[in-house]
């Protein structure tokens, strides 16, 4: 039962991923990350 | 001999994922191509060393963006990394956990809190509210809402990019204001816990480890106990930090694998182990006479 669960998470989750790289979210999680975050900083 | 295997790879990760050792000197940040890729723990994408993403800002900021209202690739990065080693990355992998720990090793009076106190639930209210709904649904008029959680919250900014940007980057010191002062004040709140309590931030404010908690008890690493070797003396209870019942909840989702209650048990019955299979348990054997 969790074997199988296990699997299924594994291969959704990278499904996921490459939905995502598909999508082209990455580049917003570049984006944000290569400037400095304001928000986080504590000025945003 | 594992406590201290175990604060090497906490030290090592922590230099490695915040590596950018120029960053620290020109009070700047790493602009490179690894960004794309988020880290397993909690790190602030703008700590001058930080080398990758932090998974919760990046959720945040492709959810809060006007393209997206959910990131198929930080929640597919999320659930890869938790299903293999669900909250393992808190207790070994996590910066932020590792800086808890040093603190903790302050002489003080300790407060252990129960594993069953409700006050664990603050963590998923924190992920619902401040990492996933306020991003999606407050926005401004180009429909972009703010990372609400890394604003409003994560004393882990505040500290690993936070300060050190505020100290070496004049322009940023002039602005800032309000919220700078209140997230100092989280921080200071968070190191003086961290002092008496065992790690408070990853138990009550961590939605990162609300997600991967949620992991644990189907993730590839899992503790076992050995039913046949358990005597049930509670000494597993007695040294986790965060208060759990290991012989009764091995896998329960406020275990950050720190692996203590492996150590500490005196019959061996607890042990740890990766991969697909479940350890089989043989059936006692009954004694006719």
């Amino acid at each position: 039962m969790k074997k199988g669960l296990r699997w299924i998470l594994l291969i959704a989750s990278i499904g996921s991923i490459l939905i995502g790289v598909y999508r082209e979210e990455v580049l917003t999680v570049l984006v944000k990350a290569i400037n400095i975050c304001l928000e986080c900083v504590g000025i945003g | 001999m594992a406590k201290f295997k175990r604060k090497i790879v906490q030290v090592l990760t922590a230099i490695i994922t915040n590596g950018y050792l120029p960053g620290f000197i020109k009070g700047d940040i790493y602009r490179g191509n690894l960004k794309r890729f988020c880290v397993p723990g909690l790190n602030c994408y703008s700590c001058p060393g930080a080398l990758g993403s932090c998974p919760i800002g990046s959720l945040q900021a492709v959810i809060g963006s006007a393209k997206y209202q959910i990131s198929f690739y930080v929640l597919g990065t999320i659930a890869f990394i938790g299903t293999l080693l669900g909250r393992f990355v808190c207790g070994w992998l996590c910066p932020f956990g590792l800086i808890q720990e040093l603190l903790h090793k302050i002489p003080s009076k300790k407060v252990r809190i129960s594993s069953k106190n409700p006050a664990k639930y603050s963590k998923y209210l924190i992920l619902l509210v401040f990492v996933i709904i306020l991003p999606m649904f407050v926005v401004n008029v180009l429909g972009m809402g703010d990372p609400f959680f890394c604003k409003y919250i994560c004393p882990a900014g505040t500290l690993e990019a936070g300060i050190p940007l505020v100290i070496m980057n004049p322009s940023l010191r002039q602005a800032i204001g309000f919220i700078f002062s209140w997230k100092v004040f989280l921080l200071i709140l968070t190191i003086i816990a961290s002092v008496f309590i065992a790690r408070p931030f990853c138990r009550f404010i961590c939605p990162l480890g609300a997600i991967y908690g949620l992991f644990n008890p189907i993730s590839l690493y899992k503790l076992e106990v050995s039913s046949e070797k358990c005597i049930k003396c509670n000494k597993c209870t007695k040294t986790c930090p965060i208060s759990i019942e290991t012989y009764k909840t091995p896998n329960s989702p406020e275990c950050v694998r720190c692996g203590k209650c492996i150590g500490a048990c005196p019959t061996q019955a607890i042990c740890s182990s990766f991969g697909f299979k479940e350890k089989e348990e043989r059936p006692k054997e009954i004694e006719i006479n």
